[in-house]
């Protein structure tokens, strides 16, 4: 399902300078990767709050995050939206589709085995990727960006306008998921409900509308992250397959339901990728996610930060 | 008169040659039993020990790539320099070695894997198989990458003037049939042995197979080796007989293929990767001829497998052993019963 092409992460949109010397050539890579990690960072917290506190062994990330991206998409090229006004509305789709998906398909299923949701997650990312193969066909995407695109240039080193709102933005987004869940209301009574059902639902949480939120707000993460590096990258309807693979990396690197080891985990993979791009095979950095994934199941499962054991 | 359903259904595929001539519906069928052979591997580690492989596809691309490399040949320079040529082989032998190697895979990811399971043995599993599909598009000097390897021989057997060649489609088919009948004895007597009982036993209560002295990881890798190569031996059969092999043989959709038919049919039960084979390998004949787009047999695809979770969470074999034994008298349900024995809970 995943295609030779363009992926996340796979193009380079940063320009080099005429010959540059090792230091300057190091620098710019760690400079690319903290540009990714953002990115990275948001798609795993909407994984870790999903896979991590819901358990749920959500295969449809991917899509979200290519949903956000044709999102953006269809607002910005066909609709004629303002670019940051459909980035909004992209994210706040992304979390309506994920309410729908969790109210039809896994309402049903509270309480179930975790390989009995991931069944039904997997049938449902098949359709929805070649729903968007459909609709769209398998023709890459561009979506174009007020930014102007002469790049920065800081000495040796240059990097896009596009990518600094990008990092920004996801930046900010992270301090917002993490002030929801840790320090809201309904953030408190979402934990609650995932460490223990049955106590939560007698303080008089709901506990239906919990699963609902906690999903939405994962989904509106995961599109939020497709939405903001799709006009990075081009848009395409394989796009999730690696999205999901990686923040599948990230959310066991950073430990499960742990949003802060999230972030960390997807700095991590976004520098494993682009100093293994840059220092061992281009052809490879897809690769790095897998190799960190099994390095860190078999080394620490419990993940880097994790703070309870948690291995089944 | 069920007692020897499995021998009068088995005389039933071998006479499909006699009287099915058309060339297109034989090359159906041949690819469809590849894959029965394949989800009945896939079977043996999610049906019976309870651990879903979304890796699944590696073994049966190992097996696939084994196979043609060593009846092709290859010359490679190993890191340091040091020169690694393999001359071409005859193909019964290059099978075995897909056979060998992708059973090998199967010892080391399960001595590996296996010190996770639930969600986190799926995640290994399907990283493991992308690493390996990233190795086949990558190492071009072994695997020609994305260019393919082509022009891979033909099966044959024998000597002189009684040599035969597995060129022709009925010739192919029956030895599918062969390869399929023999992973299906070896996967019924392994399930109702004693390593069997054990494998069920931890699918049920780890904690409680353990307590009672079952060496789980054991019995795992076992499943995973048996599973591994009959994975590769359904590989080095396709291998042979497309008889061209790139690194899309990796693709997860392989492996979603045989997690549906496996899942649809009914896991852990012995016919259940056959009727889910059965199912999914004429599906899309179907739609093509109903001149649906592969999008929307896929899409078709999905929605099935959620069906089947909500409708038949067991699959289609068990349902109808329920509704069958509701049916009739206890007596002719238990006269059904030993061919399924240790199926199910």
């Amino acid at each position: 399902m995943v295609p030779p092409g363009v992926r996340p992460g796979g193009s380079d949109t940063i320009h080099t300078h005429g010959a540059k010397t090792r230091l300057d050539q190091f620098l710019q890579h760690c400079l690319n990767a903290l540009m990714l990690g953002g990115t990275y960072a948001l798609l795993g917290i909407g994984l870790t709050l999903i896979f991590g506190i819901m358990r749920v062994v959500n295969f449809t990330h991917g899509e979200l995050y290519a949903f956000g991206a044709y999102c953006m998409y269809a607002l910005v090229v066909p609709v004629g939206m303002n670019f940051f006004l459909a980035l909004l509305l992209a994210m706040v789709l992304g979390a309506l589709l994920g309410a729908v998906i969790e109210m039809l398909l896994l309402g049903r299923l509270r309480g179930a085995d975790i390989d009995t949701t991931m069944l039904v997650m997997i049938g449902a990312w098949i359709a929805m990727q070649n729903t968007e193969q459909l609709i769209w066909s398998g023709v890459a995407l561009t979506v174009p960006n007020p930014f102007p695109s002469a790049p920065l240039v800081v000495g040796p080193l240059s990097v896009s306008w596009l990518r600094i709102f990008v990092l920004f933005t996801a930046v900010g987004l992270i301090f917002a998921a993490y002030t929801v869940v840790n320090r809201t209301k309904l953030g408190k009574a979402m934990r609650a409900t995932f460490q223990d059902r049955d106590t939560a639902a007698l303080m008089g949480v709901r506990i239906d509308r919990m699963h609902t939120a906690t999903f939405a707000l994962g989904s509106g993460l995961a599109a939020a992250s497709g939405a903001l590096l799709g006009p990075v990258f081009v848009v395409n309807p394989t796009m999730g397959d690696l999205a999901a693979a990686k923040a599948f990396a990230i959310v066991i690197l950073g430990g499960l339901g742990n949003i802060a080891g999230a972030t960390i985990g997807g700095f991590i993979l976004a520098f494993a990728e682009e100093l293994g791009a840059g220092y061992v095979s281009s052809g490879y950095r897809d690769a790095m996610g897998f190799v960190l994934i099994i390095i860190i199941l078999l080394v620490k499962p419990t993940g880097l930060f994790a703070q309870r054991e948690r291995i089944g | 008169m069920m007692k020897y359903f499995p021998q009068a259904f088995l005389g039933l595929l071998v006479s499909v040659p006699f009287w099915l001539t058309d060339s297109y519906m034989l090359h159906i069928l041949i690819t469809t039993g590849i894959f029965i052979i394949a989800a009945m591997s896939l079977n043996l580690l999610l049906g019976y020990t309870g651990q879903l492989s979304l890796g699944h596809v590696a073994f049966f691309g190992i097996g696939a790539y084994g196979s043609a490399l060593t009846s092709l040949g290859f010359e490679i320079t190993l890191p340091g320099g040091i020169p690694l040529g393999v001359s071409p082989k005859p193909v019964w032998f290059a099978m075995l070695v897909g056979i060998v190697a992708a059973g090998f895979t199967g010892w080391a990811i399960g001595k590996l894997a296996f010190r996770v399971r639930g969600a986190y043995f799926v995640i290994v599993s399907i990283s493991f198989a992308e690493v390996v599909r990233l190795v086949a598009v990558n190492w071009v000097e072994l695997t020609q990458g994305p260019m393919a390897l082509n022009n891979i021989p033909v099966l044959r057997l024998g000597w002189g003037s009684a040599e035969v060649a597995f060129l022709r489609k009925p010739a192919f088919y029956w030895l599918v049939l062969a390869v399929g009948t023999v992973c299906y004895i070896i996967i019924s007597r392994l399930v109702s042995s004693r390593a069997g009982r054990a494998m069920i036993a931890l699918r049920e209560n780890e904690p409680l197979a353990m307590s009672v002295g079952v060496d789980v990881t054991r019995y795992l890798v076992l499943a995973t080796i048996v599973s591994a190569a009959m994975a590769g031996s359904a590989g080095a059969l396709y291998t042979h007989y497309i008889r061209i092999v790139d690194p899309d043989i990796f693709l997860f959709v392989y492996t979603v293929t045989m997690v549906i038919m496996v899942v649809t049919g009914g896991k852990g039960t012995l016919a259940g990767p056959i009727v889910g084979g059965v199912i999914f390998g004429l599906i899309p004949e179907l739609l093509r001829t109903m001149a649906i787009k592969p999008e929307v047999q896929w899409i078709i695809y999905g929605v099935v497998m959620v069906l089947v979770v909500y409708f038949l969470p067991m699959g289609i074999v068990p349902a109808l052993r329920n509704w069958r034994g509701g049916q009739q008298a206890s007596s002719t349900a238990a006269a059904s019963g030993p061919q399924m024995e240790g199926a199910g809970k």
